[in-house]
């Protein structure tokens, strides 16, 4: 490895050549500030609060930008570059509004950080409000532009990770802004409501649209007979809202916590995450030996459906009929349970606690009313719950774990794993293996479908049958991988696609500042969960056999059809029109 | 006093020869440099460019052949040369003339650019509101290809080039090189972060040579009359003529072409006659980004050097002339508007800082600001020169900042006394 030697404020730092200012200077414990840089995003250099002094440069230069030179001489913290950053912080602040205590991102903002760290106690310049409409008319992602601070990272993610790109730039200068095209809401454009825009933005101008009150109303009205359900990418990322690692916090004590907010029930997505393994396993073998629609992709992510309506619209028939298992959920929690439980589905409000912002959309999809009523009531995101939790005080490092409710808390690994990117997959695997061979799987861990590898691909020999597989994570990737099938140069059976980042551990509604980094260590934390369970195969877990004694009677069959499938719409681009709305 | 002569060599054919027509190009002695360029190495050429001292004319100086350098070397599947006429600094119509009056002399430029490049194809990035330059081009370019001297093979060479003509959209900021390039690849026009360089990856991710109207224009004199010919000619350091245009209170509203050794005196008493509706106030000179001047300072010579170590910039070559009539900090809080409207918004300083120094200008202009005020607007172009990420940040203070160095009496008069 060539390497370059430099002095960095009197310390010497030898780094392999090519390595930024920024990074070198980590090396030597110098922490240089930045806005615009995000880890895994490309260089945008346009925030300028990370400049420094390079010696023999007239020009201050972006340490995040600027490769260290043989025999560079840098400093990073004398009067010119001092007055640059707390010049840049004070323009910025100065065009950013002064609500701190009311913003979602209270003491979890970069710009506030910097704020604090740079101690910025008065500011030359004049406080101005620009008094830009909020963006409200998504139902998963709001906006407020006016706590933009243009550093382009929605762009960036939107248009190159998702390839989307809902987001670009508007008007020159001072009033230059970041919207969707000609200054649309998200809601009105072909935004997939993934979220990832949120886990961009270092300010509070992009988040959830939250709900959470109205849960609190829910559980507060004596009439009202509130559950929950709870997806497997949760517990994972909750931990962090806590001050925990990845993966720390034991479900129980999650399961405690909702009990105590008040839930009446408190149950799994997981059970019907199993349940999307059954029918969607069924239908995959029902295409393959029919002749049906090949590739069949998953449906679980509604990210990826409404990408794949926008974008890919002659790929629709491709799209499993299942339903997400949280519409599984909703829509047997209002008939299945309330039948069991004897009580007026009329009388049930129904939570889905999701990694996911676009989870927000797809509850209230006109199509999301099988039980009569509106399935799933309301959809918060980890971040929410985390809000519900603290609101209460609940001490949940500390509080005593319990068990979920049954019959619908009962779930597999295979449900558990459903939260990484691969995890679909390899669960519809573990049965679909099974099921077909009629025999055991010696080793249940498909590891060639895990990992954060944007596209994976396996054969499986099912008994002689050899069944191409391939998983995409983020619509990009996915993009690739239709763009591929439509050209002919590739074939598979079967394909999960994630829309976000690494799955759903990745997902839009995990907590603030999600990084690529985060994502890895949630996704060991899921497959160290599947492997310490008991039961890891989805058609083995005994609620789901008597679900289908009872209740379902046979996978694909009528109530199935009537419950758990569903249908796709074709969406246009953007602008789209008013009928579509 | 004996005032300087106008020299032609960008504008020799100006009203000499009918545009549209290549014959008469022809016949003033077009395309004999493109004939001796397709006989010379790649190496010689910009040899002969070193020898002239040629440097950029668009504002920032640098030797032209040591930009050549950089991008001849490279192996590469493609190569361009870009054209930049995105000519957007108010005052300044230098390169519309060559456009307009000589297309062919810019074409055959850059076709040499080509060949000693190694760039198979062409841009000319003419700003949106030209749109007569952009027509003059376009036909000359038809003109080029039906006489063989574009396309395939030029005059037996073996050498291929293809040429476009790109309109600009209305864009000050465009006319940053690395602006024009995100521009030409459909992109919103926003300046590039360097490294790396143009040279290296420019223009879809090709190596680029981005070059001025002016600073081509004058390479086909150049291998024709040789480097030492064009050396020799006004200032040693940045030799050569300049087209300076000359607007505000000035007798002529003229353009002239003059040796690069011209005082600013010459060019505003001499060739523009003098100041009109008064007395001699200020000069700015180089366009909006340039410096505003007082008197004093007119015996400097026009060349870039010169121009920079008296605290001013050559520029573009537009001379602004303001009279002792007029309120000099209301047109300096014009000037500072312009760069409200024209900042990209793409970096910090630039974006902010641009609307803050108007806002002080119409403080300073209605009474209302203080010293205090007047040590943060300082303070703030000090940060905007050495952190803005573009020459545009980086120069949009210099109007406010050399009008405060330069003109501080007046800053001062308005300044409300007890702050």
């Amino acid at each position: 490895m060539e390497t370059v030697t430099a002095v960095i404020d009197g310390c010497k730092v030898e780094v392999a050549k090519g390595t930024t200012i920024l990074d070198a200077a980590k090396t030597v414990g110098i922490k240089i500030p930045t806005l615009c840089y995000h880890p895994d995003q490309s260089i945008k250099a346009n925030c300028r609060i990370c400049v420094v002094e390079v010696e023999g440069v007239q020009l201050l230069q972006a340490a995040c930008a600027t490769a260290v030179g043989k025999d560079m001489v840098i400093k990073t913290n004398t009067m010119a570059v001092r007055e640059a950053r707390k010049t840049v912080l004070e323009l910025i602040l100065a065009h950013h509004p002064q609500d701190c205590l009311q913003c979602i991102r209270n003491q979890n903002c970069e710009l506030q950080t910097l704020a604090h760290e740079y101690n910025v106690r008065e500011n030359r310049f004049e406080h101005i409000d620009e008094n830009l409409l909020l963006d409200l008319t998504s139902p998963g992602v709001h906006r407020d532009p006016n706590k933009c601070i243009k550093c382009g990272r929605c762009i960036e993610v939107c248009e190159r990770v998702q390839t989307a790109a809902v987001y670009s730039k508007y008007n020159r200068g001072f009033k230059v802004g970041v919207a969707p095209v000609l200054n649309l809401g998200l809601g009105e454009v072909a935004c997939i409501n993934c979220g990832q825009c949120v886990h961009a933005c270092p300010v509070g101008a992009i988040y959830e649209n939250d709900q959470h009150e109205q849960v609190w109303d829910a559980i507060c009205d004596p009439k009202k007979h509130v559950v929950c359900q709870m997806a497997p990418a949760i517990r994972v990322a909750l931990a962090e809202e806590f001050g925990l690692n990845a993966g720390e916090l034991e479900m129980g004590k999650i399961v405690a916590a909702l009990r105590q907010i008040g839930f009446d029930k408190v149950f799994h997505t997981n059970f019907t995450a199993d349940l999307t393994i059954i029918e969607e396993g069924n239908e995959l073998l029902h295409r393959i030996n029919n002749g049906g629609k090949l590739p069949m992709i998953t449906s679980c992510s509604p990210g990826w459906i409404k990408y794949c309506e926008h974008f890919y619209p002659d790929f629709l028939d491709n799209l499993s009929t299942c339903k997400s298992p949280q519409q599984m959920f909703g829509a047997l929690v209002k008939t299945y349970y309330a039948e069991k439980a004897s009580i007026d589905p009329a009388d049930i409000y129904s939570v889905s606690f999701m990694p996911c912002t676009a989870k927000k959309f797809e509850c209230i999809r006109p199509e999301m009313n099988s039980s009569g009523y509106q399935d799933v009531d309301v959809v918060l995101t980890t971040r929410e719950l985390a809000r519900m939790i603290r609101e209460a005080g609940i001490d949940i490092v500390n509080i005593a774990p319990e068990d979920f409710d049954a019959p619908m808390g009962m779930y597999t690994g295979a449900a558990v794993i459903f939260g990484a990117t691969g995890g679909v997959m390899e669960a519809a695997l573990r049965t679909v293996y099974e099921v077909v061979t009629g025999k055991t799987l010696q080793d249940i861990n498909f590891t060639a479908v895990r990992g954060m590898e944007g596209i994976k691909e396996a054969t499986v020999d099912l008994d002689g049958l050899e069944v191409k597989v391939a998983v995409a994570h983020t619509t990009g990737n996915a993009r690739k991988l239709l763009d591929a099938i439509r050209a002919g140069e590739k074939f598979y059976h079967f394909i999960e696609v994630m829309a976000c980042p690494g799955g759903c551990i990745g997902g839009g509604g995990q907590p603030y500042g999600t990084t690529n980094e985060i994502r890895q260590k949630r996704i060991d934390a899921i497959y160290d969960e599947d492997a310490g369970l008991p039961i890891r195969k989805s058609h083995e877990n005994p609620a789901i056999t008597q679900l289908y004694e009872e209740f379902l009677k046979e996978p694909l069959g009528h109530k199935s059809h009537e419950l758990l499938h569903t249908h796709y719409t074709k969406r246009s681009l953007y602008p789209f029109s008013k009928e579509e709305k | 006093m004996s005032l300087a002569k106008e020299q032609r060599i960008v504008l020799n054919n100006y009203d000499k020869i009918n545009p549209a027509s290549i014959d008469e190009y022809i016949a003033q002695g077009g395309y004999q440099a493109l004939k001796k360029a397709l006989t010379m190495s790649s190496a010689a050429i910009i040899d002969e460019l070193k020898a002239s001292g040629l440097r950029g004319r668009g504002g920032a100086g640098f030797p032209t052949w040591l930009k050549w350098s950089f991008t001849a070397p490279i192996e590469a599947d493609q190569k361009y040369i870009v054209c930049n006429a995105d000519e957007g600094e108010p005052g300044t119509y230098k390169d519309r003339l060559i456009m307009d009056k000589d297309p062919y002399r810019l074409i055959e430029a850059l076709t040499i650019a080509g060949y000693t490049l190694g760039a198979t194809k062409g841009y000319i990035y003419v700003r949106g509101e030209y749109p007569q330059s952009q027509q003059s081009l376009n036909t000359a370019i038809t003109g080029t290809k039906a006489a063989g001297m574009m396309g395939k093979n030029i005059l037996g060479s073996g050498f291929d080039f293809d040429l476009e003509v790109f309109s600009g959209a209305f864009a000050f900021v465009c006319g940053e090189e690395t602006a024009i390039i995100e521009s030409i690849e459909g992109k919103r026009g926003e300046p590039r972060i360097r490294p790396p360089y143009p040279g290296t990856v420019g223009l879809w991710g090709k190596p680029t040579v981005i070059n001025n109207v002016e600073t081509l224009a004058n390479i086909p004199a150049i291998l024709n009359n040789g480097g030492k010919w064009f050396a020799s000619i006004g200032a040693v350091k940045y030799p050569g003529t300049k087209i300076m245009t000359l607007s505000g209170d000035v007798v002529n509203k003229t353009f002239v072409e003059v040796p690069t050794d011209t005082t600013l005196y010459d060019i505003i008493y001499g060739f523009g006659g003098g100041v009109t509706g008064g007395d001699f106030l200020a000069v700015q000179v180089g366009g909006n980004s340039g410096g505003v001047l007082p008197e004093s300072l007119l015996n400097t010579p026009i060349d870039f050097d010169s121009m920079m170590a008296a605290g001013g910039s050559l520029g573009t070559g537009a001379v602004f002339v303001i009279n002792d009539k007029r309120d000099l900090l209301d047109v300096v809080k014009n000037m500072a508007h312009f760069f409200t409207e024209e900042s990209c918004g793409k970096c910090t300083p630039c974006r902010e800082g641009c609307q803050r120094l108007y806002d002080f200008m119409v403080k300073v202009c209605d009474g209302k600001a203080t010293v205090k005020d007047l040590k943060i607007a300082n303070g703030l172009a000090r940060v905007m020169n050495k952190s803005a990420l573009c020459g545009l940040g980086q120069a949009a203070p210099t109007p406010v900042q050399t009008a405060i160095k330069f003109f501080g009496n007046k800053f001062e008069e308005k300044l409300l006394q007890n702050s």
